[in-house]
């Protein structure tokens, strides 16, 4: 019903391009992992390799600590909901939701009921005897994860499952991803490139770039001290600001940051428009004159550039109360810690 | 003017298709001996005497048998080498695919003088068997290039979802394979069986004794024109319309939908 996996030294080539390098991945059992990444970072062969549908080149992959590295999909106890939700168009839902129990030897009467069962869990008690063309692209989602269920796996492995579904259905099917996992415990390991969706979703979140994992961890953690430059782009909007290493700290044009560092030279310093405060505060940012603002509801998004570097244009989160006009001028300010310091890509 | 003209045109067409099908039916019925005008029916004198002609019941039987069990061969081969072709990275697999629908540009005569040849070396008699070999030829290009055809991404996913729940190879097939591509299926089947029900020239260079319907209306035709050969003829004609109305109804029409 649930077990860990235990990814170790994982690589894979397709041809020559590497998509996997150097994985090791500890996911522990009943956790709810998301794979985030851009589109060609790795993270749906990762899932793959998961899956049993790729034998990577090199590495191994343990599920409650037996070997799976070259085990068939159908002999793992993992199952997969996949993108396009592969729903068998000529079955009616209670056969596609008792497809497995069927593959494994079930009889029908006992097959009959434990499908209408976990149709009942995804809320569609009533539509056993419908086909998959009646029904919306939310149900046949439901149906894949209904599906993907039945068998009670260990693991379920989802590809981009909420792609294909406009953002109001999306953000509900999130959360009612996360309430069926809780409720049975299972493993959940979630492909998706929507870091919104993986903040909304995940008890952890893996960071893919180029076939490597940047980062790991708890989202607000990934969000709020990211491991790497990538990681702190690829979660949210983030505000580089270029500054060099000294003895005292990191030297920004709007003065000298505590932090310390083991690189040598050039650094980014980044700060998420968020952390970027009207007035003064423990870094002066100083004033600023704003470019232009508009209104998103929860705050006001300005694109501000400030004196003290007048080629930099910051973004801010200003509170929702009042929309500043262009050339109007603020003042700025943030504290230390929202400021994270990498060495400067190429 | 120009609105008559279209349907002018239309009516043209049709006569143009269906004038001689529509002569041959109608002196089927005369009572007279001879299948011209003026017709002095209706009458059916003549099929009463296909009826009663035991070689022509026997073609009849022959040929029915035949598209049947070639069909069937032909479509099965056919989905064979479309699944293998659709889903295995194979070396050579665009020449494969090539050679097996270039058969489709060969003449008839071609493909059954290159028949006769090699089974007759090969030491094969010529019988209805060796007939169902040569319509397996001229079929399976087409059974395989309409199966191939609708073996798509959407197909290979379900497998792939088949195979993650625990079905064996032979399960996806047979449970999710054939059902998803039936249609296809099927309307390769409807047309193998009418192309080998009409065929006539393999099926006349590769029998002997027992012959199949073409071949037996062309021998008869050989003793002059006669309104039986047009009772034959009409229910020839009916056998393949209603193979043509079941393939619409059933096949393409629920693939529309």
């Amino acid at each position: 019903m649930t077990a860990p996996v235990s990814i170790s030294a994982l690589n894979h080539w397709f041809g020559a391009f590497q998509a996997l390098k150097d994985i090791d991945l500890e996911i522990g059992a009943g956790e709810y992992i998301t794979l985030l990444g851009p589109s060609g970072c790795g993270k749906t062969t990762l899932l793959s390799v998961l899956g049993g549908f790729i034998t990577p080149s090199q590495g191994t992959v343990r599920i409650d600590g037996r070997d799976m590295t070259r085990v068939a999909p159908a002999k793992r106890p993992t199952t997969t909901m996949f993108q396009d939700y592969a729903l068998f168009p000529h079955m009616t839902l209670r056969d596609n939701v008792g497809f497995g129990l069927r593959m494994a030897g079930m009889g029908r009467r006992t097959r009959n009921d434990r499908a209408d069962a976990m149709l009942d869990l995804v809320s569609l008690a009533d539509a056993g005897m419908k086909r998959p063309h009646e029904l919306s692209g939310g149900q046949r989602q439901r149906v894949a994860l209904a599906r993907a269920l039945a068998v009670e796996p260990d693991v379920v492995l989802l590809d981009e499952p909420l792609g294909a579904l406009d953002l109001k259905l999306r953000r509900a099917m999130q959360d009612e991803l996360k309430s069926i996992q809780r409720q049975l415990g299972t493993t959940f390991v979630h492909v998706t490139h929507d870091q919104e969706e993986a903040m909304a979703i995940a008890d952890r979140i893996v960071v893919m770039n180029a076939g490597q994992i940047e980062d790991h961890g708890p989202p607000m953690r990934v969000y709020r001290q990211p491991a790497s430059l990538f990681t702190a782009d690829f979660m949210g909007e983030m505000n580089h600001i270029p500054a060099q290493t000294g003895h005292a700290g990191i030297k920004t044009p709007f003065g000298t940051l505590d932090h310390t560092t083991d690189h040598q030279g050039p650094v980014v310093a980044c700060i998420r428009p968020e952390a970027i405060e009207l007035g003064d505060g423990p870094v002066q940012i100083g004033a600023a004159r704003v470019r232009d603002a508009a209104f998103f509801g929860t705050h006001v998004r300005a694109h501000l550039v400030p004196d003290a570097a007048p080629d930099l244009v910051l973004i801010a989160h200003l509170p929702p109360g009042d929309v500043p006009e262009p050339g109007a001028r603020l003042t700025l300010s943030a504290q230390q810690a929202a400021f994270h310091v990498y060495p400067k890509g190429d | 003017m120009m609105r008559v003209l279209p349907w002018l045109y239309l009516i043209a067409a049709f006569g143009f298709i269906y004038l001689p099908v529509g002569t041959l039916v109608l002196f089927s019925f005369q009572s007279g001996t001879l299948p011209v005008p003026p017709f002095n029916g209706p009458s059916m004198r003549w099929y009463a005497e296909v009826a009663a002609d035991d070689d022509l019941i026997a073609a009849l039987a022959n040929s029915l048998l035949i598209a049947f069990g070639s069909s069937a061969v032909a479509v099965m081969l056919g989905f064979g080498a479309a699944y293998g072709l659709a889903r295995h990275v194979l070396p050579g697999s665009v020449l494969m695919r090539g050679l097996l629908i270039a058969p489709l540009t060969v003449s008839y005569l071609i493909i059954g003088l290159g028949l006769l040849i090699v089974l007759t070396r090969a030491g094969f008699g010529l019988s209805l068997f060796t007939v169902a070999i040569g319509h397996v030829v001229i079929n399976l290009p087409l059974a395989f290039a309409i199966i191939y055809a609708s073996m798509g991404a959407q197909q290979h996913n379900a497998e792939r979802a088949a195979r993650d729940l625990g079905a064996g190879e032979a399960q996806v097939i047979w449970r999710i394979t054939v059902p998803m591509v039936l249609p296809a299926i099927a309307a390769a089947s409807f047309l193998s069986v009418t192309f080998s029900w009409d065929e006539f020239i393999i099926a006349f260079l590769l029998t002997r004794f027992d012959v199949t319907l073409p071949v037996e209306i062309w021998s008869l035709l050989r003793s002059g024109l006669s309104p039986q050969l047009n009772a034959v003829g009409s229910l020839v004609f009916l056998v393949s319309v209603t193979a043509v109305i079941l393939l619409e109804l059933f096949v393409f029409r629920k693939r529309r939908s």
